[in-house]
Order: C-alpha cells, then structure tokens, then sequence
C-alpha cells in the first residue's frame, strides 16, 4: 500500500511540475493563438541559471552561504528565463500572432538554437546541481513511507507559484487587461488597451515560470542541453487535455498526466504505462474535444 | 487567347524541366560513384515520405509532427523481413540475447516478402486510421492534432525502444544483408534499389499530381480554407482528413521500407521527434503545397546536411534552426513559391507595358 | 405531414452554458415562398438558423424537415445533403480557391471522398457553372481567386454557390450587409426569384429591405415566436412596435 501511496504522491510533483511548464503554454496559446515549442528550452534556460548561481556561490562565496543559493536561484532562474522569453516575443513571435502552426515551426528552429547554444557556452554533457544540504532526507510518513523534502519543496514552489499567477489573473488591472484581451482582443484594443504591450508582458511571464521549473528539475537531476524536450510534449498534452482559458484546467489537465503517468508505468512498465496515457487522452477527447475547459463561441471558425 | 498562349508556354517550360529532371534521375548512375549513389537513393526516399507530408500539410492544412513514425514502422516491416532472412530459420541475435526462445508470432508474419510489403504499408495506415478517426471525426484539428501526433512520437519511441526483446531495443534492427539471396551492398543491386526508389518517387509524384487536380484535391484545399464551410455544402470533412492522413502515412511506409533497403538498419531514433520535425522543414523549404517542390526540399536539405553535418556538426544545428524561423517568417512558400513569384515579376513587367487589364494580371498570383 | 411544408419548428429550445438563445419558437415553412425573419438583437434569429442547420443542437423541441425527418439528429453534413442550404452573416468562400472551383464544388453532385475520385467535370456543369457565374455578376473571373474579390463580390460568389446547391430550402443571415443600395435590391429581386422555386428564410435587419420584398414577416422576440403577417400587419401590432420598432423610434431620438 505504501507503494501506491508513494507513487502516488510523485504523480502530484510530476503533475506540479508540468503544470508550471503547461502554464506557460496555455496562457500564450489561449490569448495569442501562438505555439512555443521553444517552451522547452526556457526550462533548460532556467536550469542553467541555477547552476550559474551555483557556480558562483561555489566560487567567490563563503561555503557556509552555499545552502541559501538556492533561493536566488528561483529568482535568477525567473528572471533569466522572462528576459529571454521578452526578448523573443518582441523579436519573432509577434510577427506569428494567430498562425499557431507556423509559430510551432519557427520557435523550433528558435529552440534548436537555443540547445545549440548551451551545447557551445556548458559542453553537451549533463551537469549535476548539488542541492542545499536543507533539503536532504525526508519526512517520514509510516516506516515505509517517506517523502522526500525536495519533491515537498517543489509542491509548495508550484503552489506559491499558482497562488501568484491567480491572484495575478484575477485580482491586478494588469491580470484584467489580460483576461479581457484573452477573450475578446478586438473589443479590448478598442477600450484603450495596448494588446501589444499585455501580450508581450503574458508572453514573458509564461517564459519565466518555465525557468521557475527548470530551477525545480535542477533538485531532481542532472541537467542538459536537451533537458526541455523531456517535458514539453507532456506539458503540451497537458494544454490538450485541460483546454485554453481558465487556469482551473491547466492545473486539471496537469493532475491528469502526472498521476496516471506515474500510476500506469507503476501497473505495467514505462513503456506501456505512455502507450495507455495516451489512449486514455485520446479517448478523454472523445468526450470532451477541446479539453477539460472549452470557451464557446458563434463565429463560425 | 494570348492569355492561353502564354499559359500553353510556361506549361512547356515547365514540361522541358521535369522531363530534364527525369533524364538526370535516369542517368544518375552513370556519372556517379557507389556511394553517392546511394545517398541519393536513401534523399529520393525521403522525398517520397516529404510528398506525402505536402498532400497533407500544404493542401490540406493538417500537420503531422509525427511521419517519423509511420516511416519508422515502415522500415521495421522491411528491418523484420530482412532480418529473419539473415537469421536463416534460427532466432534474430537479439532475441536470445534477450532470453527469448521462441519467434513472436507476428514476427512470423514477416518471413514472406509480398506480406512484409503489404504490411509495411498496412500498419501505417491503420495508425493513421486510429489516430485521424478518433480526432477528425471530434473536430480535433489545428494544433491540438498536431499535438498529438508528436505525442504519438513519443510513445512509439518509448514502446520500441522499451520493448528490446520483440524489437531490437535502442539498437534498431540491423545486420543483414541480402535480399531474395542477393547481397544489398553489390553495385548492381544498388543501382537497381536506386532505379526502384526513383520509380516510386515518380509513381507517387504521379498520383499525387493526380489526387490533386482531381475534385478531391480540390476539397482538400476547400478543407484548409474553411473546414466549417465545406461542412454546411454538404461534405463530411473528416472522411476527407482521414483518407489524405492516412495516404500520406501510407507514402511514408514506403520510404521507410525503401530507406531500409538502401541504408540497412532502423531503429527508433530515425523515427524520433527531430526526425519527424526535419521531415516538415523539407516541405517547408520547398514549397508547401506544391507536391515537387516538397520533393526538391527533401533532397536539397538533406544533400546540405551530409555535406555540411559531418565536417559542421554544430553549425549545422544553428543553420536549420535558422532555416526553420527564416521560411516560416519570411519565405511561407519555399523555394518553389520563390522561384514562381520571381518569375510572374518578370512577365508582369513584360505585360505592363504590353497594357494587360490589371485582372488578368492578377490571376498569376493564384497558385 | 401536411405536404405543403417544408419545415416544422417546434417548441425549440437552444441553450449556451445555461443562457437560453431560443426558448420554446414555433415556425412552419411552406415548400415556396420568401419569409423574412426579424426581431431585436439577441431575439434569437441567428440560433434558430443554426439550430435548422445543425451548427448548435436544440436543447429541446423538433425540427422536422419534409417527411417526418428529424433534424436535431443529423450532422451538419448530412443536413446540407438533405437540402438544406446556408449563408453565413460573414461571407465565408474558399479564398485560395478560384471562383470557378467554388461554385464546382457547391454544385449538386455526390459527395463522397470516391465520388470526388472518380468526377471530372461535365461540359454541362462547366456551362452551367459559367451560366452561373454571368447570373451573379462575376462573368469575366472564374478564373480568379477568391480570395481576391473585393467584400461585394464576396458576397454574390457565395450567393451563387448557395442557388449551384440547389437547396429546397435556403436559411441567409443578412444577405445584403454591406451592400450598396443598388446590389441590395438586385439581391431582393433575386431572392423573390428563386423563392419562387424552394423556401427561402432571411434574417434582415434592414427595415427597408424588408419593406420592399417581404411578402410574410415573423417577428422574434426573446428567443419566441412574437407575431407572424404581412409588413402591414406587423408595422401595425402595438407589441411589434413595443419590442422592435418602439425601441427603434428611440434609438433614433
């Protein structure tokens, strides 16, 4: 039974971390009809910056300050990964607003760029991040069952997070202007909105909560230059799965591939426990095509 | 009637270079070494899989991130047939080293050439029947199917690689060499897999000309232009998205096949997310929509690649990440899109100051 | 089924997430003849064309088309194939389409994904494509693409794929939106025409338009059936000009 529980319980932080990365995603989706398969490489991006911040306190710190670095990290990580993200939605996205198949295709090329590049500036090699030494060991459930810190450190992280981007989306006039774009962009723009200026602000926070994630994978294992593809396709199922417009079903959509990811490869092996997540989406979709939240219109497309 | 004259002209002009291009496919082995040979014979097998992605991308709007996968599961029927061959009667060498004793009873499918063939089409088919089925038919289209057509990537990656005993694992299947008795790596046999690969590719260009011009042809682009709206004149969407899917899945099978043959081995990472990925930048950089320039894409991007992949590997990376943004953004019509654009420039100039109504002029913009 | 009609709505019922868009209408059309539709904004014209069409399911109610079909059960597609065609508010052609293939594939014919396999174009549907194409007034540029038509050719394109259907019964949604005043009435005039031949409903708010062709008004409030007459008997009822045309006096105030 321990087991269960166990796996049970890395099905959430699997499912905390997506749901992180699917964020990202679906908000740039939802309101700008954009695809970021570079998405990706702004985990990678924040994983690096961690171990950058690593580096340094290793080498100009004294090592009894080396334990707090990692909480500059999730800032460094954030904000590497804004900036850059920023960066890309002034530069390219913007000309691929609303063509969601090209936007795909050209921030791929943008991606393998990016890997490239971190190939070039860290060696392609993985690079361990050590954790801080707080969050070694586990809190111990019953005697079989322990649950580690840093997977209980990632949850909260994640649930900070989630707080912030709530309160963020439906509490500021800045989140406002976002949903108000997000639902109708032509009726926003005519209210006085600057939809450029909110786009791009969405685009670059959705960028640097994906650093937030990659900054997390850094306590659960080596990092690479590849690091990003690993998770993207199932953050992306994860927006297939929970539809565009309400955080509810991202975080909906999150639960449902971490959990029976984790609990299938657990009934059968890794390899099968995929092939049955993905019949079971498929077969979700029969029931409700546009995922778990749908926004209904009368256009006609 | 000058307008049919001009139009009879360049559709000579047009004529004179395919038929060029044919007599270079043709007399392609007389003037080139073995192994450039059969470079090129692996990049015309590639063109097949890249028309079949054009039929349904640039004509039909639906792309497929996941062709890897039916050009994977294509060159695994040929990979099984030729192995049990090479295997002569005895269990394949990775079988027993991963302790099986028996032949899987759909290896033994497999043992017949004629079977492997047709199956080496029919799986791909029916996946792609699967798949387009249960989305077409609920309005999952645009990015959501493209979604999960890498998601469908994924998994076949994983379920091949993780299955190592039926399917050679990481390694893929390789270590054969003979077909029908007939070593693969004998020039006369390449130069006859080569002229079998080019047959194909025409055969495929042929029909794909033809599905085009033809009124289903014109649905597809009806599909692409408005899927809502071919729906209310009375046609069923899907069954078209699901017949064109799984033609294009079915092309992709053959080459697959055919690129077994020429390079002797397969294994999962032919048939990963890059791969699958790089399969659509050939059509992009060809021309969408154009049949012979996602043809031309294939060769020309992987003719770069060998060239430049082994001696830049790194640059090589950078360059079809710029390749990617630079067609998406700047050149959405490839290569072919350019050279017809170039072209109509330079008759609309001549016919500018022949003083041709602004109408007729703009008809050439239609592709 | 009495055999003069066409169409049978009845108590339709048509809810978004809860809000009721057409609550409880009953409509009959006969085989021929024009019938205008009209009411305020949001009575629910537009839905209940969509509901006939088969583009949002009726939450309640019948829809009995001909003999005794049933339309709530049948798929879009298989609705058009009945006969049943449709304008949308915004002209919707295939722009990368020329205008010739256009109206190719609105024409009556089979189709099936073989169907479309094995046709080619008879020398009798090419000339009654071209016949078509003098009718809507785009005789020199079939060969054109769509896309490239200016908005009121875009219009009268679409018109022209919806008479190659052939329909027996037509559903428009504003046909002469964004028409010059001059189109709009070759448009009323072509309506009377074909009306002569199957049913045809138009949604109009165009009081003028109305004015001129309608023969029979229904008049929709509140997603019901308000009142249905001649323009006369409309423009008379004091409940008419309460909901429609008391609003309009003051909106013009």
């Amino acid at each position: 039974m321990d087991v269960v529980w166990l796996q049970l319980f890395n099905g959430i932080s699997v499912s905390s971390i997506l749901l992180l990365i699917a964020l990202g995603l679906a908000v740039t989706f939802g309101q700008m009809n954009v695809i970021n398969m570079a998405h990706g490489e702004l985990i990678m991006v924040g994983a690096y910056a961690t171990y950058l911040t690593q580096r340094l306190f290793q080498m100009y710190l004294p090592a009894s300050w080396f334990d707090q670095y990692f909480l500059l990290s999730i800032l460094a990580s954030f904000v590497a990964a804004f900036l850059i993200g920023l960066l890309l939605e002034k530069v390219l996205i913007r000309f691929l607003y609303g063509r969601p198949l090209d936007s795909l295709l050209a921030t791929w090329g943008v991606g393998l760029v990016l890997q490239q590049l971190a190939r070039t500036l860290f060696g392609a090699p993985n690079v361990g991040v050590k954790s801080p030494s707080w969050l070694e060991g586990g809190l111990t459930v019953t005697s079989g069952l322990s649950l580690p810190y840093k997977r209980l450190f990632i949850l909260g992280l994640v649930a900070v997070c989630l707080l912030a981007m709530f309160l963020y989306i439906y509490r500021t006039a800045a989140g406002r202007r976002m949903r108000a774009v997000m639902q109708n962009r032509d009726m926003a723009a005519c209210l006085g909105i600057s939809t450029r200026r909110v786009d791009s602000m969405t685009f670059a926070i959705g960028s640097g909560l994906a650093g937030v994630a990659g900054c997390a994978l850094t306590l659960i294992g080596p990092i690479g230059p590849t690091i990003g593809t690993y998770y993207i396709v199932d953050a992306f199922m994860v927006v297939v799965l929970g539809g565009v417009g309400k955080l509810v079903g991202t975080v909906f959509g999150a639960l449902g591939i971490g959990l029976t990811n984790s609990l299938f490869e657990y009934w059968t092996d890794a390899s099968l426990g995929k092939v049955l997540v993905f019949l079971c989406i498929v077969a979700f979709l029969q029931w409700k095509p546009k995922g778990f939240v749908a926004m209904r219109t009368r256009s006609l497309d | 009637m000058k307008v049919l004259q001009r139009a009879s002209a360049s559709r000579y002009g047009l004529a004179t270079a395919y038929l060029l291009a044919a007599a270079l496919l043709a007399a392609a082995p007389l003037f080139t070494s073995d192994f450039r040979l059969n470079l090129l014979a692996k990049f015309l097998a590639f063109a097949i899989a890249a028309v079949g992605l054009d039929l349904l991308w640039g004509y039909t709007g639906i792309l497929s991130l996941g062709h890897g996968v039916f050009f994977g599961l294509g060159g695994y029927a040929m990979a099984m047939h030729l192995k049990l061959q090479a295997s002569g009667g005895k269990l394949p060498d990775f079988m027993e080293w991963s302790g099986l004793s028996k032949l899987p009873w759909f290896w033994t499918l497999f043992q017949s050439f004629g079977m492997s063939v047709i199956l080496g089409i029919a799986i791909p088919s029916l996946v792609a029947l699967f798949l387009g089925y249960f989305t077409f038919r609920n309005r999952i289209r645009g990015v959501y199917f493209t979604i999960l057509t890498q998601a469908l990537v994924v998994i076949s990656v994983t379920l091949i690689t993780g299955q190592q005993a039926f399917t050679g694992g990481t390694n893929g299947i390789t270590g054969y060499g003979e077909l029908f008795g007939y070593s693969l790596a004998a020039p006369e046999m390449k130069i006859a897999l080569y002229y079998v690969t080019a047959a194909v590719l025409v055969v495929v260009l042929l029909l794909s000309r033809f599905l085009v011009k033809s009124r289903f042809g014109k649905v597809l682009r009806a599909v692409r232009d408005g899927e809502n709206r071919v729906r209310f004149l009375g046609y069923n969407p899907a069954k078209f998205q699901m017949a064109v899917f799984v033609l294009s899945a079915a092309f992709s099978g053959i080459a697959g096949m055919l690129f077994v043959l020429h390079v002797g081995i397969i294994s999962p990472s032919m048939m990963g997310i890059v791969p699958s990925i790089e399969m659509v930048l050939w059509v992009a950089i060809g021309g969408r929509g154009t049949l012979i320039g996602a043809a031309l894409g294939a060769l020309l991007m992987n003719g770069a690649k060998s060239v430049f992949s082994e001696t830049y590997p790194e640059i090589w990376l950078f360059f079809m990440g710029a390749l990617f943004i630079v067609t998406t953004v700047f050149l959405p019509r490839g290569i072919v899109g350019l050279v017809a654009d170039g072209w109509h420039r330079l008759r609309l100039l001549g016919r500018r100051r022949k003083g041709v109504p602004e109408h007729e002029r703009s008809r050439y913009s239609a592709v | 089924m009495n055999d003069h009609v066409i169409l049978r709505c009845e108590d339709v019922t048509v809810s978004f997430d809860g809000f009721k868009a057409v609550q409880g209408m009953n409509l009959e059309l006969k085989k021929r003849g024009l019938r205008f539709l009209i009411g305020p904004n949001g009575a629910g014209k537009t839905t209940l064309l969509d509901a006939v069409c088969g583009k949002v399911k009726p939450s309640g109610g019948r829809i009995v088309f001909q003999d005794g079909i049933d339309l709530a059960r049948r798929k879009e597609h298989q609705i058009a194939e009945l006969g049943i065609g449709r304008k949308f508010q915004a002209p919707s052609i295939f722009p990368t389409l020329t205008v010739e293939e256009n109206l190719e594939l609105a024409m009556r014919q089979k189709r099936g994904v073989l169907a479309t396999l094995r046709t080619r174009i008879l020398s009798s549907e090419r000339k009654l494509i071209r016949t078509r194409l003098e009718g809507i007034g785009l005789g020199g540029k079939g060969t054109l693409r769509a896309g490239g038509l200016s908005h009121g050719e875009k219009q009268w394109l679409e018109i022209g794929m919806m008479l190659m259907q052939e329909p027996s019964l037509l559903l428009l949604d504003e046909p002469a939106a964004g028409m010059t005043d001059r189109e709009t009435d070759k448009t009323g005039e072509l309506l009377q025409e074909i009306a002569q031949e199957r049913a045809v409903v138009v949604v109009e708010h165009d009081m003028e338009f109305v004015r001129n062709f309608a023969s029979i008004v229904t008049v929709m409030h509140e997603g019901r059936l308000l009142m249905e007459g001649t323009m006369d008997q409309v423009q008379a009822d004091e409940r008419v000009a309460e909901v429609y045309l008391g609003k309009r006096r003051e909106a013009t105030c």
